[in-house]
């Protein structure tokens, strides 16, 4: 069996759920993967064991401390053995995995979304279409979270290697995230408002709902250029983020091709419009006719007395 | 005084419908344009020329149908505009459009290159950062601003909110949409466009490990449900629990 290298996801000093899906993805390959984990404090791969999984490597490097992509890319190239690579379709791990491709000479395939033994699919202009290529040889491969299971997890059988890279950038200062809420782009769970909602105000009617669910705003982006109050951050949509979440809540929003291509490939869509023939409609698995101020109150309760 | 190249692709109008026939997409009818995310590496290569004085570049990848839109960011402001072709590629894999894009980028001599996020065709996000290490340079990528005073500094987004980088030495800066206004061309620009040269060079490319299979229209969804009135909302909620099973 072929080897493949699966770059570990890890979100605030832990590993990442999405790294359990990389591995069946692996496995869908038809290949034979050992988990690497950057990270400043070997001890968090430990929760990188998983079934079909032989060897985790904890690859701890002061450089893991804040995200530079050329000494990241230099200390996993350095621990990682030969194989596909496989990480998860997130902003930074395409990043590294781009850089960690480049550097063995390999190619690239983003997003994908399906894996048909050597062939890969992802969707191509924005989700208008999909291309399936072939593999022949290894390559490096990023996966888009909630395709693949999550295969189970296991005891970890750790190495450990120390490895430094050289930084060629340093943050200077981090300018926090106005709301401590979910971003869009790491959502299972996304409840997003149009212009249809009428004021900035009125998105404390879709917070609600999002605290409810655990789920993070989004925003069209006519309200974004609308209104000052609702920051470029929580745009999807073809000139905001490109999301995947498993439901998708579109509350006043007519469902432009734009916005679409944002948010398309959503496992299961909800849409709240008050005109019956909004563009929306065509792409919803369960569509309201009906205005946001007498659906959110409603669906806002039920949803409260499913959840406690 | 940099170097500054910026990179441009020449995709079709994110408004264009894209139609497959067969196992391609046919795009025989659509506009083509310079790649969205292109426009804002544009103009933050113009605002650091601006600032650090230096010549902006142009640099595509492409056959002469990418003419058009180097002329286009030359009409925008741009200095130079080059394209690197080699009449034997057909359908370079990333690997190899990084490697013929880092050879003529080498041969430019070029110290800071900004290229766009991802294109709007490939949605990949791979060039600027395998470019960079191609290149054995600095790269960050998604930037949203940048500023020129005392150095290279960008804004790119972290876990907790954004953080304000610096770079020292050459670095691929990929640039998202942010809050910038892109300028557009000028009456002057349109007229120097008209006659500016376009200057072809070649590059090497490594054959392709990545070959297309097929292409084709995205899965259809079954049909959705529609309701009437937001006291339905109820039975939404059920449905999301009990068919969906996504909440
Ligand atoms: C190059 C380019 C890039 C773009 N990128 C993006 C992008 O990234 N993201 C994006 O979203 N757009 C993008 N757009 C803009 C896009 O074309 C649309 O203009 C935008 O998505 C419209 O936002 P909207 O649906 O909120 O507003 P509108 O189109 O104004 O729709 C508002 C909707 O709310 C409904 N409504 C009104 N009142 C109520 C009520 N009380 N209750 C319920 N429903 C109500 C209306 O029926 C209507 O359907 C882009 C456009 C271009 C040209
Ligand atoms: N053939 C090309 N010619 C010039 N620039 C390109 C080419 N392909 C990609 N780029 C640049 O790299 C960016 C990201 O492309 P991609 O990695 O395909 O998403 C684009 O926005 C361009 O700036």
């Amino acid at each position: 069996m072929s080897e493949s290298v699966i770059i570990a996801e890890t979100n605030k000093g832990s590993i990442a759920p999405v790294t359990a899906e990389l591995v069946s993805a692996a496995i869908a390959l038809g290949t034979s993967p050992t988990v690497i984990v950057p990270c400043t404090d070997a001890s968090i791969a430990d929760g990188a064991g998983y079934d079909g999984v032989s060897r985790t490597i904890a690859v701890k490097g002061d450089c893991f401390a804040n995200y530079d992509a050329s000494s990241w890319a230099a200390a996993i190239d350095a621990a990682a053995p030969s194989g596909i690579i496989i990480a998860a379709a997130t902003p930074q791990s395409k990043d590294v995995a781009a850089r960690v491709a480049a550097r063995r000479g390999l190619s690239i395939v983003q997003d994908v979304v399906a894996i048909n033994g050597m062939n890969l699919t992802s969707p191509i202009y924005s989700g208008k279409a999909m291309q399936t290529v072939s593999l022949s040889g290894d390559a490096a491969v990023s996966v888009r979270a909630n395709v693949f299971p999550a295969a189970a997890s296991s005891a970890a059988n750790v190495s450990v290697v120390d490895q430094s890279g050289d930084v060629s950038t340093a943050v200077q200062e981090i300018i926090a995230r106005a709301s401590q809420r979910l971003d869009v782009a790491e959502a299972n769970i996304i409840i997003s408002g149009g212009r249809g909602m009428g004021s900035p105000d009125n998105f404390s009617h879709l917070e609600k709902i999002a605290d409810v669910l655990g789920a993070a705003v989004g925003a069209s982006r006519a309200a974004v250029d609308t209104w000052e109050d609702i920051p470029h951050s929580m745009q999807v949509g073809q000139t905001g983020k490109t999301v995947n979440p498993n439901l998708y809540i579109a509350v006043g929003i007519s469902g432009a091709i734009q916005h679409l291509a944002g948010m398309r490939s959503s496992k299961y869509i909800v849409a709240v419009n008050k005109d019956a023939d909004a563009p929306i409609f065509s792409h919803a698995d369960y569509g309201i006719v009906a205005t946001w101020e007498e659906t959110l109150p409603v669906l806002e309760s039920a949803l409260s007395s499913m959840m406690s | 005084m940099p170097n500054i190249v910026v990179l441009v692709k020449r995709v079709p109008d994110t408004n264009a419908r894209i139609v497959v026939s067969g196992d391609r997409v046919d795009l025989s009818s659509v506009k083509w344009v310079i790649s969205p995310y292109d426009e804002f590496a544009i103009e933050i290569a113009l605002q650091h020329k601006e600032a650090d004085g230096g010549t902006v570049t142009a640099l595509t990848l492409g056959s002469s149908d990418s003419d058009k839109v180097l002329k286009d960011a030359k009409a925008i402001g741009v200095d130079e505009i080059v394209r690197v072709w080699n009449d034997s590629w057909t359908e370079l894999d990333s690997n190899g459009v990084q490697s013929a894009l880092a050879q003529a980028i080498t041969n430019l001599g070029a110290e800071v290159v900004y290229c766009g996020k991802t294109a709007a065709d490939t949605g990949a996000g791979s060039t600027g950062p395998g470019v960079a290490e191609r290149l054995g340079w600095a790269s960050v990528s998604n930037i949203t601003d940048a500023s020129f005073t005392g150095g290279l500094t960008v804004t790119t987004p972290v876990e907790s909110g954004s953080a304000k980088v610096s770079v020292s030495g050459n670095a691929v800066i990929s640039c998202d949409k942010g809050n910038l206004k892109v300028r557009k061309p000028n009456v002057k620009g349109i007229m120097m466009a008209k006659r500016a040269q376009v200057n072809v060079v070649s590059a090497d490319a490594p054959s392709s490990t990545v070959t297309i299979v097929s292409q084709s229209p995205p899965p259809a969804k079954p049909a959705g449900k529609k309701y009437e009135g937001g006291s339905s909302a109820e039975e939404v909620a059920r449905l999301l629990r009990d068919e969906a099973n996504v909440i």
